[in-house]
C-alpha cells in the first residue's frame, strides 16, 4: 500500500496555454467589435487602443491565472484499487472511484488541445441517479497519458490478454455514407437555420423594417413562383451541405474496433476527436435505427443497448451510443451481429409477429385527428380572414387563400394515411435465441434485440381506449440503454404469452388462463 | 389470458388519508371563495358548488382507488397494479431489485401508513406501494431487503 500522498500527479501544465488562446480568440472579436464602435463614436485613437488592448491583456490574463490556479490545486493518481481526484483550494474537495467500478473512459480532444498534444479524459462508473459523483474528468492530460488510461483503468484485474484477444477492425468509415447524411431530419433545420441567419443579418443593414402590411403585399405581389423556388433550393442546398460538413466532422477517420479483454472502441472526429470505449459485458443488446429518409435509402445505424452508459447531463448527446453511423442495411445487420457475437444478426435471424388490426385503427385514429383539427381551424381563419382581405389583394392571390384548406387537406390526408400504415407496418415483437426483438416508428423506425436475460421486469399498460380494443402496451425494463422498451398495441393474449415466453418465470405466476 | 389481480389491498385507512388530501386542497378554495362572497353572492354559490364537489369526490373516488390498488410479493416477485382509465401491472423480479426504501409522509405518520417503493437497475422500472400499514411496510422492507442480499450479482 503506497503512503496516503505518494503517486500524485498534475494534469497537463499545457492548460494554462490552451485557456490563453481560447480566450484570446473569443475575445479578440469582441475587442475589434468594441474598438470599431468606440472609434465610431469619437473616440480619440489612442485611447482606444489602450481599452481595447487593456481589456485584452486582462481577460486574456484573468482566464489564464484562474486555470493556472487550477493546475496548481488539482491532482490525480491511480492506485491499484482507486482512482482519486483532489482539488484543495479554499474548499477541499476529494473525489475517489474504486477501480472495479469503473465503466467508461472517454477521451476527446478539441481543435486547439490538439494543437498541444491534449486531451480530456472522463472516467464513469455508469451509475444512475447522483449523476455528479459518479464521473471524474481530467481536464486536461497529454494525448499520450490519456490513451494509457484508457488502457489501464479498463484493463479487469486479473485478465490475461489473451483471454479475449481483440480481432481488430469491425467497421471502418467509407466515404459512400457521406450521402446518407442529407437524408436526415437535420437537413431542412440546418437550411431553415441559414434562411434565418441571412434574413437576420438582411434586418441589420435596414432591410425588413417596413411595416409588416406592405411587406407582405410587397412578398405576395413580388413572389413570382421562381423567389420562393430559389429559397427554398437554396435553403436545401444549405442544409446539405452543413449535414454533410457535420458528418466529416463527427465521422472524420471512423473505426469500431475489438480489443484485448472484450472492450469495444470507437474513434471517430476531424476537429474535435473522440474516443469511445465500451465494456462488451456491458452490452445488453443493440438498438438499429431508421429515420424515414434513410430507412428509405435502404440503410441503418446500429446503437449499442449497454449498461451504464452516461444518462441524464450528457446523455443527451445521444452520438455517444452509436456503434455505426447511417450504412447500408447489410452492412449494419453484419456489424450488430459481429458486436454481439452472434453468427448471424439477432434481427436477421428471428420474425417479428404482427400487430392486431386494431393498432392499425388506432393509428389512423391519432394521425387524421391533428388533419382534422388543423383543416378545421384554417377553415375558421379563412372565413375571418376572407371578408378582411376582400378588396386588398388582387383576385389570383385571394383565390390562393381560399383555397388553401382544401389544398391542405388534400395533401395532409394522404400522407397521414400513408404515415399510419407505415407505422403499423413497423409495429412487431418476436424471440430470436437470446433475443427479444420489438420493432416501432414511421418516421423514425427503430428496432430493439434485447437479451431476454437483460429484462429485469415487465410493465404492462392498458388504457380504456386499449381494453375496448383488446390490445396492450408491454414495456420491458432493463438496467441498460434507454432503461426500457416499449411494444405498444399487442393482441392481449398474444403479448402476455409472449413475455411470459420471453423472460421465463416473471410473469408465469399472474397470469391466468382460461380453463377450456 | 389476462393478468389476474394482485392479492392483497391496501391498508384501509388509506382511504381516511386520500380524504384528508382531498379535504386539505379543497377546504381552503371554500374558503377563499366564501370569504370573497362580501363582494358578490355569486361567490357563495361558487363556494356552495365547489364543497358538493369536493364532498362527493372525497366520498366516492377514495372508495373507488382502494378497490383499484392492489399489491402482492411472493417468493420471486414484486407484483402491483394500479389505474383504471389507464390501469398498469408492475412486476419486479426479486432477484433483480437493488434499494427498498420506506417513506412515511406527515399526513401518512397521523394514519400510520407508509410507502414502499422498490427500484431496480432499470432508471425506469420502480414499483411503488403507497398507503400500507406503517408495520407491515416495515416488515415487508426488511424481508425484501434480506432476500436481495441474498441474491449475488449486481442485478442488471
Amino acid at each position: 500500500m503506497s503512503s496516503p500522498d505518494a503517486g500524485f500527479e498534475r494534469l497537463d501544465r499545457k492548460l494554462v496555454v490552451v485557456a490563453a488562446v481560447l480566450s484570446a480568440v473569443f475575445s479578440l472579436l469582441a475587442a475589434v467589435i468594441g474598438g470599431i464602435a468606440l472609434s465610431v463614436g469619437g473616440m480619440p485613437l489612442g485611447l482606444t487602443l489602450l481599452i481595447v488592448v487593456g481589456g485584452l491583456l486582462l481577460i486574456v490574463g484573468f482566464s489564464a491565472g484562474v486555470e493556472y490556479v487550477r493546475w496548481r490545486v488539482t491532482r490525480f493518481r491511480v492506485t491499484d484499487e482507486r482512482l482519486e481526484l483532489r482539488f484543495e483550494f479554499v474548499v477541499t474537495k476529494r473525489r475517489s472511484l474504486a477501480r472495479e467500478r469503473i465503466r467508461t473512459v472517454d477521451v476527446t480532444a478539441n481543435p486547439v488541445e490538439r494543437l498541444f498534444g491534449l486531451a480530456v479524459v472522463v472516467i464513469g462508473t455508469g451509475q444512475h441517479g447522483e449523476s455528479g459523483d459518479a464521473e471524474i474528468k481530467l481536464d486536461p492530460v497529454s494525448r499520450e497519458r490519456a490513451e494509457q488510461l484508457r488502457v489501464e483503468l479498463l484493463r479487469r484485474a486479473g485478465q490475461s490478454a489473451a483471454e479475449q484477444p481483440g480481432d481488430g477492425a469491425i467497421a471502418a468509415l467509407r466515404w459512400g455514407w457521406a450521402w446518407y447524411a442529407p437524408l436526415s431530419f437535420l437537413t431542412p433545420a440546418i437550411g431553415a437555420a441559414a434562411v434565418g441567419a441571412v434574413f437576420n443579418v438582411s434586418s441589420w443593414f435596414g432591410y425588413g423594417r417596413e411595416p409588416v402590411g406592405s411587406l407582405i403585399s410587397d412578398l405576395v405581389r413580388a413572389a413570382a413562383l421562381f423567389g420562393y423556388v430559389t429559397v427554398v433550393v437554396g435553403a436545401l442546398l444549405a442544409g446539405v451541405i452543413g449535414a454533410l460538413l457535420l458528418f466529416v466532422e463527427m465521422w472524420w477517420s471512423y473505426r469500431l474496433d475489438r480489443e484485448q479483454g472484450g472492450m469495444l472502441h470507437v474513434r471517430r472526429g476531424l476537429l474535435t476527436t473522440r474516443s469511445i470505449s465500451l465494456e462488451e459485458r456491458r452490452l445488453r443488446g443493440v438498438e438499429v435505427v431508421e429515420p424515414l429518409g434513410i430507412r428509405l435509402a435502404k440503410a441503418a445505424r446500429v446503437d449499442a443497448i449497454a449498461t451504464g452508459m452516461r444518462q441524464g447531463g450528457e446523455g443527451r448527446r445521444t452520438d455517444h451510443k452509436t456503434l455505426l453511423p447511417a450504412a447500408p442495411r447489410a452492412l449494419a445487420s453484419w456489424v450488430a451481429a459481429a458486436v454481439l457475437r452472434e453468427g448471424e444478426s439477432p434481427i436477421a435471424a428471428g420474425t417479428l409477429t404482427p400487430h392486431p388490426r386494431a393498432a392499425l385503427v388506432r393509428r389512423l385514429r391519432w394521425a387524421l385527428a391533428p388533419v382534422l383539427v388543423a383543416f378545421v381551424l384554417l377553415l375558421l381563419v379563412r372565413s375571418l380572414l376572407g371578408t378582411a382581405v376582400n378588396g386588398v389583394l388582387d383576385e389570383a392571390v385571394g383565390g390562393m387563400l381560399m383555397a388553401l384548406p382544401w389544398v391542405f387537406i388534400a395533401v395532409a390526408v394522404p400522407a397521414a394515411v400513408l404515415l399510419a400504415f407505415d407505422a403499423y407496418r413497423s409495429l412487431g415483437h418476436g424471440i430470436s435465441g437470446r433475443y427479444l426483438l420489438a420493432r416501432r416508428g414511421a418516421l423514425r423506425r427503430n428496432t430493439v434485440a434485447l437479451q431476454r436475460t437483460g429484462v429485469i421486469g415487465w410493465t404492462v399498460r392498458q388504457s380504456i381506449f386499449q381494453r375496448r380494443a383488446g390490445v396492450l402496451t408491454l414495456v420491458a425494463t432493463t438496467a441498460a440503454g434507454a432503461g426500457a422498451y416499449q411494444i405498444p398495441d399487442a393482441a392481449v393474449d398474444e403479448g402476455l404469452a409472449f413475455a411470459d415466453a420471453a423472460v421465463p418465470g416473471l410473469l408465469a405466476p399472474f397470469l391466468e388462463r382460461p380453463l377450456d | 389470458m389476462r393478468l389476474r389481480p394482485p392479492r392483497h389491498q391496501l391498508d384501509r385507512r388509506s382511504i381516511a388519508w386520500w380524504r384528508t388530501q382531498i379535504a386539505s386542497v379543497t377546504v381552503p378554495i371554500v374558503l377563499g371563495a366564501s370569504a370573497l362572497g362580501m363582494l358578490s353572492a355569486w361567490w357563495y354559490i361558487l363556494a356552495a358548488a365547489l364543497l358538493l364537489g369536493g364532498v362527493l369526490i372525497g366520498v366516492a373516488m377514495p372508495l373507488w382507488w382502494y378497490r383499484i390498488h392492489r399489491w402482492e410479493v411472493t417468493d420471486t416477485a414484486v407484483y402491483t397494479r394500479s389505474g383504471y382509465f389507464w390501469q398498469e401491472w408492475r412486476v419486479a423480479p426479486m432477484s433483480r431489485i437493488q434499494t427498498v426504501d420506506t417513506v412515511r409522509g406527515p399526513l401518512q405518520q397521523l394514519f400510520r401508513l407508509a410507502t414502499v417503493t422498490v427500484t431496480t437497475a432499470s432508471a425506469k422500472g420502480a414499483v411503488r406501494i403507497a398507503g400500507l400499514d406503517a408495520e407491515l411496510a416495515g416488515r415487508l422492507a426488511e424481508e425484501l431487503t434480506e432476500t436481495t442480499q441474498a441474491t449475488p450479482g449486481d442485478a442488471t
